[in-house]
Protein backbone atom coordinates (compact mmCIF):
# COMPACT_ATOMS: atom_id res chain seq x y z
CA UNK A 1 0.00 0.00 0.00
CA UNK A 2 3.15 2.25 0.83
CA UNK A 3 4.44 1.62 -2.55
CA UNK A 4 0.90 3.02 -4.33
CA UNK A 5 0.90 5.66 -2.46
CA UNK A 6 4.62 6.77 -2.21
CA UNK A 7 4.17 6.61 -6.08
CA UNK A 8 0.09 8.30 -6.00
CA UNK A 9 1.69 10.66 -8.70
CA UNK A 10 2.99 8.22 -11.50
CA UNK A 11 -0.64 6.04 -10.92
CA UNK A 12 -2.45 8.92 -11.21
CA UNK A 13 -0.66 9.96 -15.00
CA UNK A 14 -0.35 6.75 -16.05
CA UNK A 15 -4.07 6.12 -15.18
CA UNK A 16 -4.92 9.05 -17.16
CA UNK A 17 -2.53 8.31 -20.09
CA UNK A 18 -4.37 5.01 -20.26
CA UNK A 19 -7.94 6.62 -20.53
CA UNK A 20 -6.64 9.45 -23.00
CA UNK A 21 -5.52 6.44 -25.02
CA UNK A 22 -9.12 4.29 -24.58
CA UNK A 23 -11.11 7.05 -25.35
CA UNK A 24 -9.60 7.86 -28.61
CA UNK A 25 -9.56 4.67 -29.56
CA UNK A 26 -13.00 3.51 -28.38
CA UNK A 27 -14.45 6.87 -30.15
CA UNK A 28 -12.24 5.54 -33.87
CA UNK A 29 -13.29 1.55 -33.62
CA UNK A 30 -16.89 2.49 -32.68
CA UNK A 31 -17.24 4.17 -35.61
CA UNK A 32 -14.87 2.61 -37.73
CA UNK A 33 -16.38 -0.83 -36.84
CA UNK A 34 -19.74 0.44 -37.52
CA UNK A 35 -18.64 1.71 -41.21
CA UNK A 36 -16.66 -1.64 -41.66
CA UNK A 37 -19.99 -3.82 -40.56
CA UNK A 38 -22.20 -1.91 -43.13
CA UNK A 39 -19.50 -2.80 -45.59
CA UNK A 40 -20.10 -6.76 -44.65
CA UNK A 41 -23.85 -6.63 -45.63
CA UNK A 42 -24.03 -4.36 -48.35
CA UNK A 43 -25.35 -5.22 -51.52
CA UNK A 44 -22.59 -4.17 -53.65
CA UNK A 45 -19.80 -7.70 -53.21
CA UNK A 46 -16.62 -5.28 -53.23
CA UNK A 47 -17.72 -3.65 -50.40
CA UNK A 48 -18.26 -7.18 -48.88
CA UNK A 49 -15.06 -8.55 -50.10
CA UNK A 50 -13.68 -5.81 -48.36
CA UNK A 51 -15.23 -5.54 -45.17
CA UNK A 52 -14.59 -9.40 -44.93
CA UNK A 53 -10.61 -8.91 -45.42
CA UNK A 54 -10.56 -6.29 -43.53
CA UNK A 55 -12.18 -8.55 -40.77
CA UNK A 56 -10.12 -11.41 -41.48
CA UNK A 57 -6.65 -9.52 -41.21
CA UNK A 58 -7.07 -7.15 -37.92
CA UNK A 59 -9.50 -9.87 -35.89
CA UNK A 60 -6.89 -12.93 -36.51
CA UNK A 61 -3.15 -10.98 -36.74
CA UNK A 62 -2.17 -10.37 -32.80
CA UNK A 63 -2.63 -7.07 -31.41
CA UNK A 64 1.07 -6.78 -30.48
CA UNK A 65 1.73 -7.30 -34.71
CA UNK A 66 -0.90 -4.74 -35.74
CA UNK A 67 1.03 -2.19 -33.40
CA UNK A 68 4.25 -2.87 -34.87
CA UNK A 69 3.40 -2.21 -38.10
CA UNK A 70 1.92 1.19 -37.00
CA UNK A 71 4.86 2.33 -35.05
CA UNK A 72 7.71 0.76 -37.44
CA UNK A 73 5.95 -0.11 -40.50
CA UNK A 74 4.68 3.54 -40.91
CA UNK A 75 8.08 5.24 -40.69
CA UNK A 76 9.27 2.82 -43.24
CA UNK A 77 7.17 4.32 -45.55
CA UNK A 78 7.67 7.88 -45.01
CA UNK A 79 4.62 8.63 -42.63
CA UNK A 80 5.79 10.61 -39.79
CA UNK A 81 3.92 10.98 -36.48
CA UNK A 82 3.60 11.08 -32.78
CA UNK A 83 4.16 7.62 -31.23
CA UNK A 84 0.82 8.29 -29.56
CA UNK A 85 -1.25 8.46 -32.33
CA UNK A 86 0.35 5.26 -34.27
CA UNK A 87 -0.47 3.08 -30.81
CA UNK A 88 -4.24 4.62 -30.94
CA UNK A 89 -4.31 3.67 -34.76
CA UNK A 90 -3.22 0.51 -34.32
CA UNK A 91 -5.66 -0.21 -31.16
CA UNK A 92 -8.76 1.44 -33.81
CA UNK A 93 -7.61 -0.90 -36.13
CA UNK A 94 -7.74 -3.74 -34.14
CA UNK A 95 -10.47 -3.17 -32.13
CA UNK A 96 -12.90 -1.96 -35.34
CA UNK A 97 -12.93 -5.87 -36.21
CA UNK A 98 -14.89 -7.21 -32.89
CA UNK A 99 -16.76 -4.13 -33.55
CA UNK A 100 -17.71 -5.12 -36.58
CA UNK A 101 -18.50 -8.59 -35.99
CA UNK A 102 -20.68 -7.64 -33.14
CA UNK A 103 -22.28 -4.76 -34.87
CA UNK A 104 -23.45 -7.08 -37.89
CA UNK A 105 -24.32 -9.98 -35.42
CA UNK A 106 -26.99 -6.80 -34.37
CA UNK A 107 -27.83 -6.31 -37.72
CA UNK A 108 -28.42 -10.04 -38.79
CA UNK A 109 -30.79 -9.94 -35.55
CA UNK A 110 -32.72 -7.45 -37.08
CA UNK A 111 -36.13 -9.29 -39.09
CA UNK A 112 -35.08 -9.47 -42.61
CA UNK A 113 -39.07 -7.80 -42.83
CA UNK A 114 -38.24 -4.48 -41.38
CA UNK A 115 -35.26 -4.05 -44.29
CA UNK A 116 -37.58 -5.37 -46.86
CA UNK A 117 -40.50 -2.84 -45.72
CA UNK A 118 -38.02 -0.32 -45.80
CA UNK A 119 -37.04 -0.82 -49.65
CA UNK A 120 -40.66 -1.03 -50.50
CA UNK A 121 -41.59 2.21 -48.81
CA UNK A 122 -39.02 3.56 -50.89
CA UNK A 123 -35.57 4.30 -48.75
CA UNK A 124 -32.92 3.43 -50.37
CA UNK A 125 -29.94 0.91 -49.20
CA UNK A 126 -27.82 3.62 -46.77
CA UNK A 127 -31.56 5.14 -45.16
CA UNK A 128 -32.93 1.80 -44.64
CA UNK A 129 -29.79 1.43 -42.81
CA UNK A 130 -29.55 4.37 -40.96
CA UNK A 131 -33.38 4.71 -40.32
CA UNK A 132 -34.64 1.42 -39.72
CA UNK A 133 -32.00 -0.82 -39.25
CA UNK A 134 -28.49 0.12 -37.19
CA UNK A 135 -31.34 1.69 -34.68
CA UNK A 136 -32.40 -1.71 -34.02
CA UNK A 137 -29.12 -3.53 -34.33
CA UNK A 138 -27.35 -1.06 -32.11
CA UNK A 139 -29.68 -1.39 -29.47
CA UNK A 140 -29.37 -5.44 -29.16
CA UNK A 141 -25.17 -5.31 -29.41
CA UNK A 142 -24.68 -3.16 -26.56
CA UNK A 143 -23.74 -6.21 -24.13
CA UNK A 144 -21.47 -7.85 -26.75
CA UNK A 145 -20.22 -3.91 -27.63
CA UNK A 146 -19.72 -3.60 -24.15
CA UNK A 147 -16.84 -6.78 -23.54
CA UNK A 148 -15.21 -5.20 -26.98
CA UNK A 149 -14.40 -2.04 -25.02
CA UNK A 150 -13.38 -3.47 -21.77
CA UNK A 151 -11.36 -5.72 -23.32
CA UNK A 152 -9.69 -2.93 -25.45
CA UNK A 153 -8.84 -1.26 -22.26
CA UNK A 154 -7.05 -3.68 -20.93
CA UNK A 155 -5.34 -4.49 -24.37
CA UNK A 156 -4.17 -1.00 -24.01
CA UNK A 157 -1.40 -2.17 -21.96
CA UNK A 158 0.62 -2.74 -24.88
CA UNK A 159 0.21 0.11 -26.42
CA UNK A 160 2.81 1.79 -24.32
CA UNK A 161 5.40 -0.92 -25.25
CA UNK A 162 5.55 0.49 -28.75
CA UNK A 163 6.87 4.13 -28.10
CA UNK A 164 4.22 5.73 -26.10
CA UNK A 165 4.83 5.13 -22.43
CA UNK A 166 3.68 6.34 -19.58
CA UNK A 167 0.36 4.67 -19.86
CA UNK A 168 -1.09 2.38 -16.29
CA UNK A 169 1.40 -0.57 -17.63
CA UNK A 170 4.28 1.00 -17.99
CA UNK A 171 4.03 2.83 -14.34
CA UNK A 172 5.28 -0.80 -13.33
CA UNK A 173 8.42 -1.20 -15.02
CA UNK A 174 9.18 2.12 -13.67
CA UNK A 175 8.82 1.42 -10.49
CA UNK A 176 10.41 -2.08 -10.33
CA UNK A 177 13.39 -2.05 -12.69
CA UNK A 178 14.23 1.39 -12.52
CA UNK A 179 13.42 2.14 -8.97
CA UNK A 180 14.04 -1.84 -7.69
CA UNK A 181 10.83 -2.09 -6.27
CA UNK A 182 8.83 -5.56 -5.28
CA UNK A 183 6.90 -6.75 -8.47
CA UNK A 184 3.49 -8.09 -6.75
CA UNK A 185 2.38 -5.00 -4.69
CA UNK A 186 3.50 -2.80 -8.07
CA UNK A 187 1.45 -5.05 -10.11
CA UNK A 188 -1.88 -4.96 -7.74
CA UNK A 189 -1.67 -0.89 -7.83
CA UNK A 190 -1.55 -1.60 -11.79
CA UNK A 191 -4.54 -3.91 -11.52
CA UNK A 192 -6.61 -1.51 -9.37
CA UNK A 193 -5.85 1.03 -11.58
CA UNK A 194 -7.76 -0.61 -14.98
CA UNK A 195 -10.48 -1.96 -12.30
CA UNK A 196 -10.93 2.37 -11.98
CA UNK A 197 -11.47 2.10 -15.72
CA UNK A 198 -13.32 -0.94 -16.69
CA UNK A 199 -15.74 -1.61 -13.41
CA UNK A 200 -17.49 1.75 -13.85
CA UNK A 201 -17.52 1.25 -17.52
CA UNK A 202 -18.91 -2.21 -16.91
CA UNK A 203 -21.68 -0.34 -14.70
CA UNK A 204 -22.55 2.47 -17.33
CA UNK A 205 -22.99 -0.28 -19.98
CA UNK A 206 -25.75 -2.20 -17.90
CA UNK A 207 -27.41 1.51 -17.75
CA UNK A 208 -27.16 1.85 -21.64
CA UNK A 209 -28.40 -1.31 -22.21
CA UNK A 210 -31.70 -0.85 -19.98
CA UNK A 211 -32.38 2.46 -21.11
CA UNK A 212 -32.14 1.27 -25.18
CA UNK A 213 -33.86 -2.21 -24.37
CA UNK A 214 -37.55 -2.06 -26.00
CA UNK A 215 -40.37 -4.42 -25.70
CA UNK A 216 -40.67 -6.06 -29.18
CA UNK B 1 -0.99 -16.16 -51.07
CA UNK B 2 -3.13 -17.00 -48.18
CA UNK B 3 -0.90 -20.15 -46.91
CA UNK B 4 2.69 -18.43 -47.52
CA UNK B 5 1.17 -15.78 -44.92
CA UNK B 6 -0.06 -18.60 -42.58
CA UNK B 7 3.35 -19.97 -42.91
CA UNK B 8 5.03 -17.04 -42.25
CA UNK B 9 3.40 -16.32 -38.74
CA UNK B 10 3.59 -19.70 -38.24
CA UNK B 11 7.62 -19.75 -38.73
CA UNK B 12 7.53 -16.99 -36.35
CA UNK B 13 5.97 -18.75 -33.72
CA UNK B 14 8.11 -21.23 -33.77
CA UNK B 15 11.27 -18.38 -33.90
CA UNK B 16 9.31 -17.35 -30.70
CA UNK B 17 9.16 -20.43 -28.68
CA UNK B 18 12.99 -21.37 -29.36
CA UNK B 19 14.12 -17.74 -28.48
CA UNK B 20 11.97 -17.98 -25.28
CA UNK B 21 13.42 -21.81 -23.94
CA UNK B 22 16.87 -20.97 -25.59
CA UNK B 23 17.65 -18.67 -22.50
CA UNK B 24 20.04 -20.72 -20.02
CA UNK B 25 21.36 -23.20 -22.45
CA UNK B 26 24.82 -23.98 -21.86
CA UNK B 27 26.94 -24.71 -24.87
CA UNK B 28 30.47 -25.03 -25.99
CA UNK B 29 31.99 -22.60 -27.90
CA UNK B 30 34.83 -22.22 -29.63
CA UNK B 31 37.70 -19.72 -29.62
CA UNK B 32 37.77 -15.56 -30.35
CA UNK B 33 40.26 -13.41 -31.92
CA UNK B 34 42.56 -12.87 -29.16
CA UNK B 35 44.12 -15.94 -27.39
CA UNK B 36 44.57 -15.10 -23.72
CA UNK B 37 47.19 -17.15 -22.14
CA UNK B 38 46.86 -20.62 -19.79
CA UNK B 39 48.42 -21.15 -16.81
CA UNK B 40 49.95 -24.42 -17.17
CA UNK B 41 50.92 -25.18 -13.05
CA UNK B 42 47.55 -23.75 -11.78
CA UNK B 43 47.83 -25.07 -8.27
CA UNK B 44 45.19 -23.93 -5.28
CA UNK B 45 44.48 -24.44 -1.95
CA UNK B 46 41.95 -26.98 -0.98
CA UNK B 47 38.22 -26.01 -0.72
CA UNK B 48 38.25 -22.40 -2.50
CA UNK B 49 36.41 -21.84 -5.22
CA UNK B 50 39.32 -21.76 -8.33
CA UNK B 51 40.46 -25.11 -6.66
CA UNK B 52 36.84 -26.70 -7.52
CA UNK B 53 36.95 -24.96 -10.76
CA UNK B 54 40.75 -26.44 -11.51
CA UNK B 55 40.41 -29.62 -10.71
CA UNK B 56 36.72 -29.80 -12.86
CA UNK B 57 38.61 -28.85 -15.41
CA UNK B 58 35.86 -26.72 -16.41
CA UNK B 59 34.24 -23.38 -15.48
CA UNK B 60 30.60 -21.64 -16.54
CA UNK B 61 30.62 -18.32 -17.48
CA UNK B 62 28.00 -16.11 -18.19
CA UNK B 63 27.78 -13.39 -20.45
CA UNK B 64 25.34 -11.44 -23.20
CA UNK B 65 24.88 -13.11 -26.18
CA UNK B 66 23.47 -10.41 -27.46
CA UNK B 67 25.86 -7.62 -27.12
CA UNK B 68 27.71 -5.87 -30.12
CA UNK B 69 30.93 -5.69 -29.07
CA UNK B 70 30.97 -7.04 -25.83
CA UNK B 71 29.46 -10.46 -25.90
CA UNK B 72 27.73 -11.27 -28.92
CA UNK B 73 27.33 -14.85 -30.58
CA UNK B 74 28.35 -15.14 -34.26
CA UNK B 75 25.73 -17.11 -36.89
CA UNK B 76 28.51 -19.97 -36.46
CA UNK B 77 28.04 -19.84 -32.86
CA UNK B 78 31.27 -18.53 -31.71
CA UNK B 79 31.45 -15.77 -29.15
CA UNK B 80 33.29 -12.69 -29.78
CA UNK B 81 33.84 -9.48 -27.77
CA UNK B 82 35.72 -7.81 -25.09
CA UNK B 83 33.22 -9.58 -22.29
CA UNK B 84 33.78 -12.49 -23.39
CA UNK B 85 37.47 -12.09 -23.60
CA UNK B 86 37.79 -11.01 -20.17
CA UNK B 87 35.94 -14.24 -19.46
CA UNK B 88 38.69 -16.52 -21.40
CA UNK B 89 41.65 -14.15 -19.44
CA UNK B 90 40.11 -15.49 -16.15
CA UNK B 91 39.29 -18.74 -17.21
CA UNK B 92 43.76 -18.97 -18.43
CA UNK B 93 44.35 -17.94 -14.92
CA UNK B 94 42.58 -21.02 -13.60
CA UNK B 95 44.13 -23.82 -16.17
CA UNK B 96 41.27 -23.63 -18.71
CA UNK B 97 41.67 -23.03 -22.39
CA UNK B 98 39.48 -20.76 -23.95
CA UNK B 99 37.73 -23.30 -25.54
CA UNK B 100 36.78 -25.38 -22.33
CA UNK B 101 34.79 -22.70 -21.69
CA UNK B 102 31.11 -23.56 -20.89
CA UNK B 103 29.35 -20.11 -21.62
CA UNK B 104 25.92 -19.54 -20.52
CA UNK B 105 23.28 -16.63 -21.90
CA UNK B 106 23.33 -14.25 -19.07
CA UNK B 107 20.18 -11.65 -20.36
CA UNK B 108 20.43 -8.58 -17.86
CA UNK B 109 17.18 -9.50 -15.89
CA UNK B 110 18.66 -12.96 -14.90
CA UNK B 111 22.31 -12.39 -13.73
CA UNK B 112 21.64 -12.40 -10.03
CA UNK B 113 19.69 -15.33 -10.23
CA UNK B 114 22.35 -17.19 -12.40
CA UNK B 115 25.14 -16.64 -9.82
CA UNK B 116 22.85 -16.81 -6.60
CA UNK B 117 21.41 -20.57 -7.98
CA UNK B 118 25.45 -21.59 -9.22
CA UNK B 119 24.01 -22.37 -12.26
CA UNK B 120 27.26 -20.10 -13.55
CA UNK B 121 30.92 -19.63 -11.74
CA UNK B 122 31.28 -15.97 -12.93
CA UNK B 123 29.34 -13.32 -14.95
CA UNK B 124 31.05 -10.99 -17.14
CA UNK B 125 27.95 -9.36 -18.98
CA UNK B 126 28.17 -5.47 -19.30
CA UNK B 127 27.02 -5.51 -15.78
CA UNK B 128 27.50 -2.55 -13.80
CA UNK B 129 28.24 -2.53 -10.06
CA UNK B 130 26.16 -0.93 -7.68
CA UNK B 131 25.00 -1.09 -4.12
CA UNK B 132 21.37 -2.68 -4.83
CA UNK B 133 23.00 -5.65 -6.86
CA UNK B 134 25.62 -6.05 -4.19
CA UNK B 135 22.85 -7.34 -1.67
CA UNK B 136 22.70 -10.18 -3.47
CA UNK B 137 25.96 -11.13 -5.02
CA UNK B 138 29.78 -10.00 -5.13
CA UNK B 139 32.03 -8.06 -7.47
CA UNK B 140 35.43 -9.05 -8.71
CA UNK B 141 37.03 -5.42 -10.97
CA UNK B 142 35.56 -3.44 -12.21
CA UNK B 143 37.34 -4.24 -15.88
CA UNK B 144 36.28 -1.36 -17.62
CA UNK B 145 34.24 1.96 -16.66
CA UNK B 146 31.17 2.78 -19.07
CA UNK B 147 28.87 5.70 -19.09
CA UNK B 148 26.01 6.90 -20.47
CA UNK B 149 26.34 8.75 -23.95
CA UNK B 150 24.25 10.24 -26.77
CA UNK B 151 23.88 8.61 -30.66
CA UNK B 152 22.66 10.84 -33.37
CA UNK B 153 22.43 10.43 -36.91
CA UNK B 154 26.25 11.64 -38.27
CA UNK B 155 24.15 14.67 -40.37
CA UNK B 156 23.11 16.15 -36.99
CA UNK B 157 25.39 18.86 -35.61
CA UNK B 158 22.62 20.66 -33.16
CA UNK B 159 23.15 17.73 -30.28
CA UNK B 160 26.41 18.43 -28.23
CA UNK B 161 25.60 16.72 -24.86
CA UNK B 162 22.61 16.24 -22.43
CA UNK B 163 22.30 20.02 -21.81
CA UNK B 164 21.15 21.02 -25.65
CA UNK B 165 18.34 18.56 -25.53
CA UNK B 166 16.13 20.71 -24.11
CA UNK B 167 16.73 24.04 -26.25
CA UNK B 168 16.81 21.88 -29.37
CA UNK B 169 13.35 19.85 -28.26
CA UNK B 170 15.39 16.59 -29.24
CA UNK B 171 13.01 13.36 -29.44
CA UNK B 172 14.90 10.99 -26.96
CA UNK B 173 14.56 7.54 -27.44
CA UNK B 174 15.65 4.98 -24.22
CA UNK B 175 14.31 1.19 -23.11
CA UNK B 176 11.53 1.45 -20.29
CA UNK B 177 12.72 1.14 -16.75
CA UNK B 178 15.98 1.36 -17.76
CA UNK B 179 18.64 3.49 -15.39
CA UNK B 180 19.96 5.56 -18.73
CA UNK B 181 15.84 6.24 -19.01
CA UNK B 182 15.74 7.74 -15.88
CA UNK B 183 18.83 9.77 -15.87
CA UNK B 184 17.79 11.39 -18.89
CA UNK B 185 14.70 12.36 -17.55
CA UNK B 186 16.80 15.12 -15.63
CA UNK B 187 17.73 16.83 -18.81
CA UNK B 188 14.08 16.53 -20.66
CA UNK B 189 10.42 17.42 -20.65
CA UNK B 190 8.45 14.43 -20.62
CA UNK B 191 7.08 14.54 -23.89
CA UNK B 192 10.08 14.64 -25.55
CA UNK B 193 10.99 10.81 -24.27
CA UNK B 194 9.92 7.61 -25.63
CA UNK B 195 10.59 4.13 -24.63
CA UNK B 196 10.67 0.94 -26.18
CA UNK B 197 11.50 -2.34 -24.44
CA UNK B 198 14.81 -2.82 -26.41
CA UNK B 199 17.23 -0.41 -28.08
CA UNK B 200 16.85 -1.79 -31.49
CA UNK B 201 14.31 -0.42 -31.45
CA UNK B 202 15.60 3.18 -30.66
CA UNK B 203 17.96 2.66 -33.53
CA UNK B 204 15.25 1.88 -35.93
CA UNK B 205 13.22 4.79 -34.63
CA UNK B 206 16.68 6.99 -35.48
CA UNK B 207 16.94 5.60 -38.85
CA UNK B 208 13.44 6.54 -39.59
CA UNK B 209 14.05 10.27 -38.24
CA UNK B 210 11.16 9.11 -35.61
CA UNK B 211 14.38 10.28 -33.02
CA UNK B 212 16.08 12.64 -33.23
CA UNK B 213 18.79 10.74 -30.20
CA UNK B 214 19.37 7.78 -28.35
CA UNK B 215 20.95 7.45 -24.98
CA UNK B 216 21.96 4.51 -23.14
CA UNK B 217 25.57 3.13 -22.43
CA UNK B 218 28.37 4.21 -24.59
CA UNK B 219 29.42 0.74 -25.28
CA UNK B 220 25.82 -0.20 -26.23
CA UNK B 221 25.39 2.46 -28.41
CA UNK B 222 29.07 1.98 -29.69
CA UNK B 223 27.87 -1.56 -31.47
CA UNK B 224 24.54 0.30 -33.43
CA UNK B 225 27.24 2.49 -34.82
CA UNK B 226 29.65 -0.01 -35.69
CA UNK B 227 26.43 -1.55 -37.49
CA UNK B 228 25.14 1.95 -39.12
CA UNK B 229 27.31 1.68 -42.26
CA UNK B 230 28.62 5.18 -41.45
CA UNK B 231 24.89 5.98 -40.22
CA UNK B 232 25.42 7.03 -37.06
CA UNK B 233 27.71 8.63 -34.74
CA UNK B 234 27.93 8.71 -30.86
CA UNK B 235 28.05 12.59 -29.49
CA UNK B 236 29.39 14.34 -26.31
CA UNK B 237 31.23 12.65 -22.90
CA UNK B 238 29.81 10.35 -20.97
CA UNK B 239 27.66 12.18 -18.38
CA UNK B 240 27.72 9.09 -15.66
CA UNK B 241 29.77 6.46 -14.95
CA UNK B 242 28.79 2.56 -15.31
CA UNK B 243 31.24 0.44 -13.68
CA UNK B 244 31.37 -2.89 -15.43
CA UNK B 245 32.32 -5.54 -12.40
CA UNK B 246 32.66 -9.46 -12.73
CA UNK B 247 29.46 -10.62 -10.54
CA UNK B 248 30.47 -13.96 -8.47
CA UNK B 249 28.82 -15.62 -5.49
CA UNK B 250 28.36 -13.04 -2.90
CA UNK B 251 30.91 -13.04 0.08
CA UNK B 252 33.73 -15.13 -2.02
CA UNK B 253 36.41 -13.28 -1.24
CA UNK B 254 38.98 -15.29 -2.36
CA UNK B 255 37.61 -15.76 -5.50
CA UNK B 256 37.37 -11.94 -5.91
CA UNK B 257 40.82 -11.34 -4.85
CA UNK B 258 41.84 -14.17 -7.53
CA UNK B 259 39.84 -12.32 -10.12
CA UNK B 260 41.26 -9.06 -9.42
CA UNK B 261 45.05 -10.26 -9.31
CA UNK B 262 44.17 -11.98 -12.77
CA UNK B 263 43.28 -8.55 -14.07
CA UNK B 264 46.11 -6.71 -12.89
CA UNK B 265 48.51 -9.40 -14.39
CA UNK B 266 46.62 -9.16 -17.91
CA UNK B 267 46.95 -5.23 -17.59
CA UNK B 268 50.28 -5.29 -16.97
CA UNK B 269 50.79 -8.09 -19.93
CA UNK B 270 49.27 -6.42 -22.86
CA UNK B 271 46.49 -9.24 -22.70
CA UNK B 272 43.26 -6.79 -21.23
CA UNK B 273 44.58 -3.93 -24.35
CA UNK B 274 45.23 -6.72 -26.78
CA UNK B 275 41.40 -8.26 -25.46
CA UNK B 276 40.27 -4.74 -25.99
CA UNK B 277 41.44 -3.80 -29.67
CA UNK B 278 40.57 -7.06 -30.74
CA UNK B 279 36.81 -6.19 -29.86
CA UNK B 280 35.31 -3.22 -28.67
CA UNK B 281 38.36 -1.08 -29.89
CA UNK B 282 38.19 -1.63 -33.36
CA UNK B 283 35.17 1.14 -33.57
CA UNK B 284 37.21 3.56 -31.26
CA UNK B 285 40.10 4.78 -31.15
CA UNK B 286 40.79 5.07 -27.38
CA UNK B 287 41.89 1.81 -25.56
CA UNK B 288 40.91 2.08 -21.85
CA UNK B 289 43.21 1.48 -18.86
CA UNK B 290 42.27 -1.37 -16.55
CA UNK B 291 40.65 1.00 -13.67
CA UNK B 292 41.26 1.55 -9.75
CA UNK B 293 40.09 -2.25 -8.39
CA UNK B 294 37.09 -2.05 -5.93
CA UNK B 295 38.87 -3.78 -2.39
CA UNK B 296 37.07 -7.82 -1.79
CA UNK B 297 34.52 -8.00 0.67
Amino acid sequence: MDIILDNFGLYRDGLLKTLQICIYAAIGSLVLGTVIATFRVSPFPPLRATGTAWVTVFRNCPLAVVLFFCAFGLPELGIRGAYFWFGVSGLVLYTSAFVCEAVRSGINAVPLGQAEAARAVGLTYVQSLRQIVLPQALRSVVPPLGSVMIAMVKNSAIVGAFGVGGDLFSVQARLTSAQGLALIPVLLGVAAGYLIITIPAGVALGAIERRLSVVR
Amino acid sequence: MHWNAVLRVGAALVALAMAATGCGQQQSLGTGTSTPPVAQDARFEPGTTMAKIANAHAIRIGTKFDQPLFGQQTLGGKLTGFDTEIGRTIAGALGISPDQVQWVEAPSAQREELIKQGKVDLVVATYTINDKRRQQVSFAGPYYIAGQSFMVKSDNNTITGPDSLRPTKARVCSVQGSTPAENIRKYIDPNQLTVFDVYSKCADALRTGQVDVVTTDNVVLLGFVANSNGGFKLVGDTFTKEPYGIGIRKGDVAFCTFINNALTQAAKSGVYANAWKTTAGKVTTQTPELPALDPCS
